[in-house]
């Protein structure tokens, strides 16, 4: 994996990330998350994850952001009008998250493992899917099928949830 | 020369995005597209060790990646869930700004 690559697919993940909670419009910022998220494949690509590149493309720039599009698009939401700020709240807020961000920072910083490059990859015999596959279908069946169980009751639910109650 | 701190430095920024897209936005729809943001930031941490972790074949450690395609699973269905809660509080309350709803009982 170059520098060059990971760098510029870092710097469209994180500029779109950041511009998913500047902008003020809804729809402006899932679409920025679509941006975001093609930057986030492009790594996993780079970490040689080619299974869940495209995975991460097909169901988040794919089906959760026609989710978000529709749903924004339904409630008819416009750019929201400024309110006032609370400031104390907002410099709160913004104060957590820093801290958060440098203790991060700290405790990869002191991680000596952080500083070492990646082994060399093996040339692939069978590609990872086929893995993905033996792993999901092997040693976790059974969180594989509580998972398609958590599908179900997801599905029910959200009918449940956006039936009109009869009055 | 990419190192392991390099993509675990990336998903620590991209989770403080979320993180702070969370502490600072008053709209529900953008809180909820803060926690994928989230979401994501760890499976990116997730796939970096997993590929760090290369068995004695040459092989990246697939649990991780495993882990990670649970993760977006779960994820899916948290956002169809969720997006349906926010429909139907919109419906009971022509909002989906948080500071409009401070009540617990409609």
């Amino acid at each position: 994996m170059s520098p060059f690559f990971f760098w510029t697919a870092s710097a469209l993940m994180l500029v779109f990330g950041a511009a998913v909670i500047i902008n003020r419009n809804p729809v402006a910022s899932a679409l920025s998350l679509v941006v975001s998220f093609l930057g986030l494949a492009a790594l996993f690509m780079s970490l040689d994850a080619f299974f869940l590149g495209i995975i991460q493309v097909l169901v988040y720039a794919g089906a959760v952001m026609v989710l978000f599009l529709f749903i924004i698009m339904l409630l008819d939401l416009r750019a929201e009008e400024r309110r006032r700020i609370n400031f104390v709240a907002f410099a709160g807020g913004a104060a957590v998250a820093v801290i958060f961000f440098g203790q991060l920072y700290l405790v990869i910083g002191h991680l000596h493992q952080a500083k070492l490059p990646f082994a060399p990859l093996a040339p692939m015999q069978v590609d990872d899917v086929h893995r993905i596959g033996l792993l999901l279908f092997g040693s976790y069946n059974l969180p594989f099928q509580i998972i398609g169980v958590l599908i179900l009751v997801a599905t029910i639910g959200v009918i449940v949830l956006s039936k009109r109650e009869l009055h | 020369m990419v190192t392991l701190g390099d993509y675990l430095f990336v998903s620590g920024l991209l989770f403080t995005l979320g993180f702070a897209g969370v502490l600072l936005r008053r709209n529900l729809i953008i809180i909820f597209m803060s926690l994928e943001l989230m979401l994501n930031a760890a499976n990116l941490s997730l796939v970096a060790f997993s590929r760090f972790r290369t068995n004695s074949l040459g092989q990246p450690n697939y649990d991780g990646q495993v882990f990670v395609f649970f993760i977006i699973t779960v994820a899916a269905a948290e956002v169809a869930v969720g997006l349906a809660i926010i429909v139907a509080l919109y419906r009971a309350r022509r909002t989906t700004h948080v500071e409009d709803i401070n009540s617990l009982k409609f």
